[in-house]
C-alpha cells in the first residue's frame, strides 16, 4: 500500500511546488495549502499503512489489538494540521494586506524591502 | 606554591585588561593625572617579570598555564624564555612610559579615558602574543592586537584619513592573521603539535615535512603583514594618523615587531633551510632600501620616523634569516636598540608637535634653546640610531657588519644593502633629532592648548594664521620623561654591555638559535672590518644629512615618476571588493521572490535526486497492491482535485478544487485508521475554503496562470523533479525495516500509566503535552499577528494627504 502513497505524495508535492513557483500570491497560497497535505501524507505513510483499525485500546485489554494503526505519526500529523492551518491563515491575511497596500498580487512588483536599481554603496572610508 | 605562581602570572597577563576597564572612570575623576595610577599596571607587570631575569639568563624556560579545551588539546599556556622575557620587559617597560606620556599628550582631550583604555587593551594583547605557547592563544592575541590597533589608529574617527588608515591596518594585518591561522593549523595537522614549546622540541620534523613550504609561506604571510615588510609596508606610515603615543608604542616599539618575534620564535624549527635564508634576507633587504628611500622624501617628523621603522623591520627580518654566524645576535641587539631609540624619537616628535604646533621639519628650527631636555633626549636617541659608540645602536651595527661581511657575492650584496640602509637611517635620524633644534628660532603656530584631537591637517594647513610669534616652552614632565628614560637606557645598555648581554641579549639569542649563545661585543671601538664599515656608514650618513634637501627632491621625483604604489592599490582593491559584492548581491538576490523560490526548489530536487543517483540508492520497484474500488476512487478524486486547482480558470473554481483535494485527504485518513486526523482535516479544510472564498471575493484577482508556456514547462519540471524525489524517498524509507520502539512504548503505557484508550490523544495531551502547549502558543501568536495585520494600517505606499489631515485620519484607524 505504501507504493500507492508514494506515488500520490509525489504528485501532491509536484503540484504544490508548481503552484508555489508562480508570481501571484494567490497561487502561491494554494500551493502552500497543498504542500501541507503532501507533507502530512508523507508522514502518515512513513509510519506504515494499516487498514481501518484506529489506534484505540479496547476496554478489555491493556494494549492495542493486532493490526491497529501506528498512533505516533497520527499524533504528529494532528499537530502539523493545526499549525499549517494557522500559518495558512496568516499568509492569507498577509497576501490580502499586501494587495491592499501595494495594490498588486504580483511578487515581482513587491519591491519595498529590495528596491530596484539599488545604488552602489559608498566607496569612501 | 606552583599554583600561586601560575595564578600570579595569569593575573599579570590579565592586569592590562583590568586597567583598561577602570581607565575611563578614573580619567573622568582625575583627568590627565589618571595616567600615573594607570601606569602602575604595566610597571607592576615589568617588576613581576623582571624577577625571572636571573633564572632565564641561566637558560631556564618557565612554562605554565591551564587546560582550556582538553578534548581538542587546546590550552591557555605560556612559555617564558629569553625571547619572550625580553619582549615582556620591553612591552611593559615602554608601556609604562607611554601611558604616562599619553596623560600629557592628550591632556584635556574629551576621550582621553577611552584612549588609555584602548592602549592598555593593546598592551594586554601584545603581552599575550609574546608569552603564548598554545597556537590558538597566539592567534587570538595576534588578532586582538590588530583590532586594538584599528581602534587606536581610528581614534580620531571624525577624519576620513584616520578611518582609512585604521581600516587599511586592519585589513592588512588582520588578513595576515588569517594566513597565520591557516599556517598554524597546517602545522598542527601535519605534526599533531598544538603548542610552540612542543614544536620547538620537535627538531627537524617540520623541515622534513612535505608541507614545509606551504606552512612557511602561510606563517610568513602573517609575519610580513604584521611587520610591514615590502610589499605590505604601506599600512605602517598611514597608521601615523594615530595619536603619537600610539605611533611610539604600537608602530615602532612593539606591535610591528610581532612579525619579527614570530620569525624569531620559529627560527629553530623553520630556519636553516635554503628557502628561509633566501626569502627573509631578500624581502628584508628590499624593505630596508625602500623604507629608507621613501623616508628621504618626507618632511613630517612622524612620517620620516615611520619609514625608518619600516626600514628597521626590514633589517631585522634580513638579519634573522641571514643564517651567518652572529646574524641572529645582530638582530637581537638591533631589535632592543630600535625599541629604545625609536620609541624615544617618536615621543620627541610628539613633544615637538605638542609644543610647537607643527611637525613639518622645514618649518622648525632653533627649538633646542627652548626645549633643552627634549633636545638632549632626541640627541641621545639619534646617536644610538646612527650607531655611534658607546650607544647600544653601535653594538647592533657592529654585530650586523660582523655577521654580513664575509667573502662571497651574496654577503657583499647584503653588506652594501646594509651600509646604504644604515647610512640613510643615520641621515634621517639626525634630520629628526637635530635639525628642528638648531639654527635660528623660527615662528611656529604655537602649542596645542587642550587640543580636542590630533588635527594634523589643521596644523599643516592652517598654521599660517599664527601671526603672533609664540614662545615655545619645554614640554611638561609627562612628555619628556619617556624619551629621556628610553634614551638613557640606550646609553646604559651600551656602556654596561657585559651585564646587558648576560641579562638580555645572550638569553634571547639562545632562544632564537635554539642553542646556548654568548654575546661579547662591547662599545669600545677596536680596529676591525666591522668598525671600518661603521665609519664608512657614518661618513655617508653625514654627507646625506647635509644633502637632505637635494635627496628629498630626488626621492620625490623618482616616486612621482613611479606613480602607482601598493597604497593606491589598496584603494583600488577596496573599491573592487565593494563593486564585486554589490554585483554578486544583485545577481543572487535580485529582489524577485520567484527566483528565490525557484532556486530553493531546484536545490531541493538536487538534494533528493543526486545522492540517490550517485550512490545507486533508488527504491526497489514495488509490487502493486490489490486495491478496493473505493480506495482507487478516492485517490483519483484527490489527484483530479489537484489538476483542477492548477488549471482553474476562475478563482472560485480554484477554491472549490482546493476543497476537493483536502476532503479527499480527509477520507484517506479515515480509510487507513486515523479517524482523529480525518475529523480535524475536515474542519480545517472547511475553514480554509470559507476563509479563502471570503478573501478572494473581496479582491479582484485572477488566479489563472499568467506564465508563458516555456516558463510553465520549466516550473512543471521542477515540480515534477521534486515530486519524484519525495515519492522515491518515501518509497525507499518504507522499504527498510520499521523501527517500532517508540510505537511499542506508547502502546504499552498509554492505558497502564496514562489511563487513556485513544493512544493518539494520550500522546498529544499527556506524553507530548509540552509540544502541544507549544503548538497552542504558535496558534495564539499567529492569531495575534493576523489581528495586528488586519487592525493596524500603515499609511505607507500612498503619499499622505497633507492638505487635509482630518480626512486622512479615519483611514488610519
Amino acid at each position: 500500500m505504501e507504493a500507492v502513497f508514494a506515488v500520490v505524495v509525489g504528485i501532491f508535492f509536484a503540484f504544490a511546488i508548481y503552484l508555489m513557483l508562480s508570481k501571484h500570491t494567490i497561487r502561491i497560497l494554494l500551493g502552500v495549502a497543498i504542500m501541507g497535505n503532501a507533507v502530512n501524507l508523507l508522514l502518515f505513510a512513513s509510519g506504515r499503512i494499516t487498514k481501518e483499525v484506529p489506534p484505540i485500546i479496547p476496554p478489555a485489554g491493556d494494549i492495542l489489538g493486532a493490526g491497529a494503526a501506528n498512533p505516533l505519526p497520527q499524533a504528529l500529523i494532528l499537530t502539523a494540521i493545526v499549525i499549517s492551518f494557522s500559518f495558512f491563515a496568516f499568509l492569507l491575511v498577509l497576501a490580502y494586506r499586501a494587495y491592499q497596500d501595494l495594490n498588486t498580487d504580483n511578487t515581482d512588483e513587491m519591491r519595498l524591502a529590495e528596491p530596484e536599481d539599488q545604488p552602489l554603496p559608498p566607496l569612501g572610508y | 606554591m606552583t599554583m600561586d605562581v601560575t595564578a600570579m602570572t595569569f593575573l599579570m597577563l590579565v592586569l592590562p585588561f583590568v586597567a583598561a576597564l577602570v581607565a575611563p572612570p578614573l580619567t573622568r575623576a582625575l583627568a590627565q593625572n589618571a595616567a600615573w595610577p594607570l601606569a602602575l599596571a604595566p610597571a607592576a607587570i615589568f617588576i613581576y617579570f623582571a624577577r625571572y631575569i636571573p633564572a632565564v639568563s641561566n637558560g631556564d624556560v618557565i612554562q605554565g598555564g591551564f587546560a582550556w579545551v582538553p578534548q581538542f588539546d587546546v590550552t591557555y599556556s605560556w612559555i617564558i624564555d629569553g625571547l619572550s622575557l625580553t619582549f615582556l620587559l620591553l612591552i611593559s617597560g615602554i608601556g609604562t612610559l607611554i601611558v604616562i606620556y599619553s596623560g600629557g599628550y592628550l591632556k584635556g582631550h574629551p576621550q582621553q579615558g577611552r584612549f588609555l583604555s584602548f592602549l592598555l587593551m593593546f598592551m594586554g594583547a601584545m603581552l599575550g602574543i609574546v608569552v603564548s605557547d598554545s597556537f590558538l592563544m597566539l592567534f587570538i592575541y595576534w588578532e586582538l592586537t590588530s583590532i586594538t590597533s584599528f581602534l587606536l589608529i581610528g581614534f580620531d574617527h571624525k577624519r576620513e584619513a584616520s578611518r582609512r588608515a585604521a581600516l587599511q591596518a586592519l585589513v592588512v594585518t588582520g588578513g595576515g592573521g588569517l594566513f597565520l591561522l591557516a599556517g598554524l593549523l597546517l602545522i598542527w595537522h601535519v605534526t599533531g603539535i598544538s603548542s610552540l614549546s612542543a614544536l620547538l622540541a620537535s627538531g627537524d620534523m617540520m623541515r622534513e615535512s612535505p608541507y614545509y613550504l606551504a606552512a612557511l609561506i602561510l606563517v610568513l604571510g602573517g609575519a610580513f603583514t604584521k611587520s610591514a615588510q615590502f610589499p605590505f609596508h604601506f599600512w605602517l606610515p598611514n597608521a601615523m594618523e594615530a595619536p603619537t603615543p600610539v605611533s611610539a608604542f604600537l608602530h615602532s616599539a612593539t606591535m610591528v615587531k610581532a612579525g619579527v618575534f614570530l620569525i624569531m620564535r620559529l627560527n629553530p624549527v623553520f630556519g636553516d633551510t635554503g628557502v628561509w635564508e633566501t626569502v627573509l634576507p631578500v624581502f628584508g633587504g628590499l624593505t630596508l632600501l625602500i623604507g629608507t628611500f621613501i623616508g628621504l622624501r618626507q618632511t613630517d617628523l612622524k612620517l620620516t620616523l615611520a619609514y625608518t621603522t619600516v626600514a628597521s623591520l626590514g633589517l631585522l627580518v634580513m638579519m634573522t634569516g641571514f643564517g651567518a654566524e652572529g646574524a641572529v645576535e645582530a638582530a637581537v641587539l638591533y631589535l632592543i636598540a630600535h625599541s629604545l631609540f625609536k620609541g624615544s624619537l617618536f615621543m620627541v616628535a610628539g613633544g615637538v608637535d605638542h609644543e610647537a604646533g607643527t611637525r613639518d621639519v622645514t618649518r622648525l628650527s632653533g627649538l633646542g634653546k627652548f626645549m633643552p631636555i627634549t633636545f638632549a633626549a632626541a640627541m641621545l636617541a639619534a646617536l644610538s640610531m646612527g650607531g655611534l659608540p658607546p650607544f647600544v645602536g653601535f653594538l647592533a651595527k657592529e654585530e650586523i657588519y660582523y655577521a654580513l661581511a664575509h667573502g662571497d657575492t651574496w654577503d657583499i650584496v647584503f653588506t652594501v644593502v646594509a651600509i646604504a640602509g644604515n647610512a640613510m637611517m643615520f641621515a634621517l635620524a639626525f634630520g629628526v633629532a637635530l635639525r628642528p633644534f638648531i639654527g635660528e628660532p623660527c615662528v611656529v603656530p604655537g602649542p596645542h592648548h587642550a587640543h580636542s584631537s590630533e588635527h594634523e591637517e589643521d596644523t599643516a594647513a592652517g598654521s599660517d594664521h599664527g601671526d603672533k610669534s609664540h614662545t615655545v616652552h619645554e614640554a611638561p614632565l609627562m612628555l619628556w620623561l619617556g624619551p629621556v628614560v628610553l634614551a638613557v637606557a640606550g646609553v646604559l645598555a651600551g656602556i654596561f654591555s657585559g651585564t646587558f648581554h648576560t641579562l638580555f641579549s645572550s638569553p634571547m639569542s639562545s632562544a632564537i638559535v635554539g642553542a646556548p649563545v654568548t654575546l661579547e661585543i662591547s662599545a669600545i671601538p677596536h680596529i676591525s672590518l666591522p668598525f671600518l664599515l661603521s665609519i664608512i656608514t657614518v661618513a655617508i650618513g653625514i654627507v646625506m644629512y647635509l644633502a637632505a634637501d637635494r635627496l628629498r627632491t630626488l626621492a620625490d621625483n623618482t616616486l612621482t615618476a613611479i606613480g602607482w604604489g601598493p597604497d593606491k592599490g589598496f584603494d583600488q582593491f577596496m573599491r573592487g571588493v565593494v563593486r564585486l559584492s554589490h554585483r554578486v548581491t544583485l545577481t543572487l538576490q535580485p529582489g524577485k521572490l520567484e527566483i528565490y523560490v525557484t532556486l530553493s526548489f531546484v536545490f531541493v530536487a538536487a538534494i533528493l535526486l543526486v545522492p540517490m543517483t550517485v550512490y545507486g540508492e533508488w527504491p526497489d520497484m514495488p509490487a502493486w497492491p490489490s486495491m478496493m474500488f473505493h480506495e482507487v476512487m478516492i485517490f483519483a478524486i484527490a489527484i483530479i482535485g489537484l489538476f483542477a486547482v492548477a488549471l482553474a480558470k476562475g478563482r472560485l473554481t480554484a477554491i472549490v478544487s482546493l476543497g476537493i483535494q483536502g476532503f479527499a485527504v480527509a477520507v484517506i485518513f479515515m480509510l487507513y485508521g486515523a479517524p482523529d486526523l480525518s475529523f480535524t482535516q475536515f474542519m480545517v479544510e472547511t475553514l480554509s475554503v470559507v476563509i479563502l472564498a471570503l478573501v478572494m471575493t473581496r479582491l479582484n484577482l485572477q488566479p489563472t496562470d499568467h506564465r508563458p508556456a516555456v516558463h510553465r514547462i520549466m516550473d512543471a519540471s521542477i515540480g515534477a523533479a521534486c515530486g519524484l524525489g519525495f515519492g522515491a524517498m518515501l518509497l525507499k524509507s518504507t522499504q527498510v525495516p520499521f523501527n517500532t520502539m517508540l510505537t511499542e512504548f506508547f502502546n504499552a503505557y498509554s492505558k497502564v500509566i496514562a489511563h487513556g484508550h485513544n493512544v493518539v490523544n494520550v500522546i498529544i495531551v499527556d506524553f507530548r503535552a509540552t509540544d502541544t502547549l507549544g503548538e497552542i502558543a504558535v496558534v495564539v501568536v499567529t492569531g495575534l499577528a493576523i489581528l495586528a495585520l488586519i487592525r493596524i494600517r500603515v499609511p505607507s505606499a500612498k503619499p499622505p494627504l497633507k492638505d487635509n489631515p482630518a480626512e486622512a485620519a479615519p483611514e488610519t484607524q
